[in-house]
C-alpha cells in the first residue's frame, strides 16, 4: 500500500523515530526504548514510515537497521519551498497595490 | 530603483507552524486596511495565476471572511476565516478552514496570527501559522500544485518595473 509522506510525519510518535534514526541507524529494539509504547506499536509505526519509503531497512547479520533515505526526507523541503513561493507571490502583489494606492492618493 | 524587501519564511516541522515575516513600504494605516478590506484583499490574496474572491466579510470578532481561490480554469477552492481577535492596527487573529462553496467547514483547521508595526514609514508584518494536522498544512499549498495547472511565478525582476517610482 502506497502511503501518503505527509500522513507519515503527521504522527509525534513517528516524527520521534525520525528524529531518533536522523542520528544513526537503529535496530527496533534500540528504537524501542525510547518510548512508552510496545514493541508491536513501535514496529507498526516503522512499517509506515517504510511504506512511505521515509526509511529503508538494512540487514547486518542477525539485526535489522533502519536508516533514512535522505531524498524522500527533501521532498518535504521541496514541499516547503512551493509554500513559499507562494507567500512570495501574494506579497510582490501586495507591494504593487501598496505603491498603486499611494500614487492615487497623492 | 525599487528592492523587493526579503521575506522571511520557515516551518518548523514538529510543531507544524509556518512563520512568515515581510516589511511593506507604506504606512501602517494602508497595510491594515490592503489586509482587513475585502476589496483590497481580493487585488492580491490570490497568488497568480488564482485570484481571490471574497464572498462574505465582516471583519469584527466573531466575524468571517468567506472567500474563494478561483484558477484560472474557473476552479473553486473556498475557505472560511473567522475573526477571533482584533487588535486594531497592531494585531487579528483567525481560526481558518477549507470549506465547501456553501459553507461547510472542515474539521482541522488552522490558526492565523497577524502583527502589524511600522518603523520609518514602513510596515512589518509577521504571520504565525498554526496546522492542526500536517495533512493539512500539505493542502493549504495545494491548490498551487494542482494537475494541468503549472504555476507560473512571476520574477521579481518582471514585477519591479511595474512598481511605482519613488
Amino acid at each position: 500500500m502506497r502511503r501518503d509522506i505527509f500522513q507519515a510525519i503527521a504522527d509525534p510518535t513517528r516524527r520521534a523515530i525520525i528524529t531518533l534514526i536522523a542520528l544513526q541507524a537503529m535496530t527496533p529494539n534500540a528504537l524501542a526504548e525510547h518510548f512508552d509504547t510496545t514493541r508491536q506499536a513501535v514496529s507498526k509505526h516503522l512499517r509506515i514510515l517504510t511504506e512511505c519509503q521515509l526509511l529503508k531497512q538494512e540487514y547486518k547479520g542477525r539485526e535489522i537497521y533502519y536508516q533514512l533515505e535522505i531524498d524522500k526526507m527533501k521532498e518535504i523541503d521541496k514541499w516547503i519551498e512551493q509554500f513559499r513561493k507562494i507567500w512570495e507571490t501574494r506579497f510582490n502583489q501586495l507591494d504593487e497595490l501598496l505603491s498603486t494606492i499611494k500614487k492615487q492618493k497623492k | 530603483m525599487n528592492s523587493t524587501p526579503p521575506l522571511d519564511f520557515s516551518v518548523n516541522k514538529e510543531t507544524r507552524t509556518v512563520y512568515i515575516t515581510r516589511e511593506f513600504n507604506a504606512d501602517i494605516e494602508l497595510v491594515w486596511e490592503a489586509w482587513t478590506t475585502a476589496e483590497l484583499l481580493d487585488q492580491w490574496w490570490g497568488p497568480k495565476p488564482f485570484v481571490a474572491k471574497t464572498k462574505v466579510m465582516n471583519f469584527e470578532v466573531g466575524g468571517r471572511r468567506f472567500f474563494a481561490m478561483v484558477s484560472p480554469e474557473g476552479e473553486e477552492r473556498w475557505f472560511i476565516q473567522k475573526f477571533t481577535s482584533i487588535s486594531p492596527k497592531i494585531n487579528f487573529k483567525t481560526y481558518n478552514t477549507f470549506a465547501d462553496k456553501d459553507e461547510n467547514p472542515e474539521l482541522q483547521g488552522s490558526e492565523w496570527d497577524f502583527n502589524f508595526s511600522e518603523q520609518n514609514g514602513k510596515t512589518k508584518v509577521s504571520i504565525t501559522v498554526y496546522n492542526e494536522s500536517l495533512a493539512r498544512m500539505e493542502r493549504m499549498i495545494e491548490m498551487g500544485t494542482l494537475k494541468g495547472c503549472a504555476m507560473q511565478f512571476k520574477n521579481l525582476d518582471e514585477l519591479l518595473p511595474t512598481l511605482s517610482q519613488k
